[in-house]
């Protein structure tokens, strides 16, 4: 019951703010849509809640992975738009495997996500009952998976790990 | 004033997306241009969409401009895992320049 209240009140305020400014006509629209959404897919929601008790958890999110994750997305475009400009093309490409200690399904998107918008990364599968992820690789520096965990996942496993476990 | 810098980011944003499409055209295989569609055409048209918002103002655009910004962000990271995994599933092959693929060697028993 606490899943289907939480997306509900995510579908509405979504659709208050896709059709701002709210009148009373919109508003029950919304609701409706919004109930249809919850009856259809509230099974795929999210397994498992984060409570509002762990007000760290959201300070974390905005003050330490936001930055470092802009930063590193806009480091990834400079990177990317050096490789395609540059007249010989230097790219290295292939797949790796890295390892995660990552657990839970929230965290493991966040970091497949984030594996994905920084430079010369891209998940490509993932293993989670081993938490082994396939990467390729732009620019392949280590193919061994200890060395290449070190570069790709570290930056990112230890703030997820604060936010997500 | 925050015409001017909407502007400036409009700007950043139209140029990345370029760098992106010269990608598409001039990288070798599937996986390579993922990497350059996915990356440029995420920060470039976020970067669009927040010079939209700074010129607008808080308006129905600008509320709307600043959801897609969210949605952008969570989608196009998930539709690029699921094109690579289709692709190398459906047997493409990585370019010939390719140094190593161990997701090959751990799929052979299956398929």
């Amino acid at each position: 019951m606490k899943r289907k209240t939480a997306l509900f009140i995510i579908a509405f305020v979504t659709w208050v703010f896709l059709n701002w400014v709210p009148d009373t006509q919109h508003l029950i629209i919304g609701a409706l849509a919004s109930l249809l959404v919850v009856f259809i897919t509230a099974d795929l929601f999210t397994e498992r809640q984060y409570t509002v008790k762990h007000h760290l958890r959201y300070w974390y999110f905005f003050t330490w992975y936001l930055p470092v994750f802009l930063w590193e997305c806009f480091k990834a475009n400079i990177d990317v738009a050096y490789r395609v400009l540059h007249p010989r093309l230097p790219i290295r490409p292939g797949i790796v495997k890295v390892k995660t200690k990552l657990k839970t399904d929230t965290a493991l998107t966040f970091l497949a996500n984030s594996i994905t918008l920084t430079p010369g990364t891209l998940t490509v599968d993932i293993n989670k009952d081993e938490g082994i992820l396939y990467v390729h690789w732009i620019d392949v520096k280590a193919k061994d998976i200890e060395s290449a965990t070190k570069i790709v996942v570290e930056r990112f496993e230890r703030i997820l790990t604060k936010i997500f476990e | 004033m925050s015409d001017i810098i909407g502007l400036v980011f409009i700007s950043i944003g139209l140029f990345f997306d370029v760098i992106g499409c010269l990608g598409l055209v001039r990288l070798p295989d599937v996986y390579n241009r993922l990497q350059a569609s996915t990356k440029c055409v995420t920060l470039g048209t976020c970067s669009i969409l927040f010079g939209t918002f700074l010129v607008v103002g808080f308006t129905a655009a600008g509320f709307k401009a600043l959801m897609c910004m969210a949605f952008l962000i969570l989608t196009s990271p998930v539709a690029a895992h699921a094109i690579a995994r289709g692709a190398h599933r459906a047997g493409v092959k990585l370019c010939k320049d390719s140094v190593v693929d161990e997701y090959a060697k751990d799929k052979e028993g299956e398929a």
